[in-house]
This record gives C-alpha cells, structure tokens and sequence, in this order.
C-alpha cells in the first residue's frame, strides 16, 4: 500500500515534539493528467496520535495539505521509551497507523 | 391478485438494489468516502468568515496578537510552504490554516487535547499568492491572524 510515515518523537525537558512525515499523493482533485482527464481527489481527511495509548492529536486536513505531507506538534510529558502511534484516515476509506518509540 | 402483488413488490426491489449499485456519480471513479468526524462544510468554505462559521462560530473572528503565524514571505514552491501557528490565547482548542485564494480555503484543522501545546506546523499547497490565516478556537470565540504570502509558483495542479 503506502510507504510507512517517518515518526520523530523526540522528548526534551518537560516536552516532548512529535515530527511526521507521511507518505501520500495527496491529490487535490484540480489537476489534469496528461490525457486531460481530471485526477480524482485522493487525501487524507483525518490524522490522530496518540502517547502510551493517550490520545494527544487528531487533525482533520483538507485536499490544500502537501504531497507527503508534514507535521509537528509537541505535548507536555513524555520520556524515551514512550511509544507514539500516528494514525490517518483517507477518502477512500484507506487507513494506516505506525508506531515509533520517542528518543 | 396475491401474485401480482408479490411479483410487482420484489421487482420494485430489484430496481431499487440495481439503482444503489449504480449509484455513484458518473464522474467518481472510486468511491469517495469521508472519514468520521471530517467538517464537510467547512473545507467547502471559500473564505474565513465560511470556514470558522462551519467551524460554529456565530460572530466574526477577531484579530489577535496573541496568535502568531509562521509563514514565509515568499514562498519559491507552491506545492510545498511551511505555516505554523502559535496560540498564545488561553483555552485554545482549535487551529486551522486558511488559504483566502485556495479552490477550498481551508487546508487543515488541528484539535488542540488538554496537555498538547497550542503550537503545530505543516506545509501546505497554495494555488497562487494569497493571505493565509491561522484561526483558533478558545472556548466559544475565535481569533484569527494573517500574512500574505507571495508564490512565485503556484502548487495546485492546475
């Protein structure tokens, strides 16, 4: 199906700061392929992660968020050995989640 | 008169098990569905006052100081510009980014859980040089920041 997402976890002082990169066309649904014919929109609608089990994110994107889209966001706790598992959703009803352990 | 009755029953149902079968719209090639929870309404927005009124606010957002946007002020790509957003606004539960000129003004909407700062990143595509807005919801009122930004190439698609 899709490559894995990189997941960087990376726990500092009282923080720790979550960077994803995931790995989708993201297509908007705008563009055109070269027999002219418009490409369908194909994105992730819904992004969630969670710490130790703990919910900690969910987002909801849009068909405006980048090819192999990026994001990062931090939360207060956390310590290596933690584990953080991201999870998104697409409009095609495909869903994957990946696991990463935070440094 | 039984039979009749029996037959036209069963082969209304057939129509109807062969129309949902052939339901999809002539032009999804695969059928599109939403994930649970996705705000429909509000990625159809076509400006900030449509997206945070999707979002359910009921007067139009304020500017805010304590909101601080990352955006570039020149963006070489299109396809790819990196936005943050910092709330500084106590009770923050919501931030999204908003591209004024984007075909769907509204690229993401992040929920903000007890315990996660108030402080995301993405990168976002941007049709053409517009106004990005980082809009938060704090408890029931919304605040908005904005930058434009320029792209020397658009990114989407089109």
């Amino acid at each position: 199906m899709s490559d894995p997402m990189r997941i960087r976890a990376q726990a500092q002082g009282d923080k720790t700061t979550v960077r994803v990169l995931v790995s989708h066309e993201m297509e908007s649904g705008q563009r055109r392929d070269a027999a002219g014919k418009t490409v369908p929109a194909w994105f992730i609608q819904s992004i969630s992660a969670t710490w130790n089990g703990k919910p900690v994110m969910s987002a909801q994107w849009g068909t405006a968020v980048s090819k192999n889209p990026y994001m990062q966001f931090s939360f207060k706790g956390g310590k290596a050995g933690d584990k953080i598992a991201v999870t998104w959703v697409d409009n095609r009803g495909d869903k994957r989640t990946d696991e990463a352990v935070v440094a | 008169m039984e039979r009749r009755d029996f037959l036209a029953r069963s082969s209304g149902a057939t129509a109807v098990a062969i129309a949902v079968s052939v339901g999809l719209p002539a032009h999804a090639q695969t059928a599109a569905v939403n994930a649970p929870g996705w705000n429909k309404a509000a990625f159809d927005g076509k400006s900030l006052a449509d997206v945070a009124k999707a979002m359910g606010a009921t007067s139009a957002p304020v500017e805010s100081k304590d909101l601080v946007l990352r955006a570039p002020e020149i963006a070489e790509n299109g396809n790819v510009v990196r936005v943050g957003a910092l709330s500084n606004i106590a009770g923050t539960t919501q931030i999204a980014f908003v591209v004024e000129k984007n075909p769907s003004a509204l690229a993401a909407s992040f929920d903000i859980i007890a315990g996660t700062d108030a402080n995301v990143e993405t990168n976002i595509k941007m049709g053409q040089s517009s106004n990005v807005y980082a809009l938060v919801k704090a408890g029931d009122k919304y605040y908005y920041a904005v930058k434009e930004v320029k792209v020397t190439l658009g990114g989407c698609g089109g």
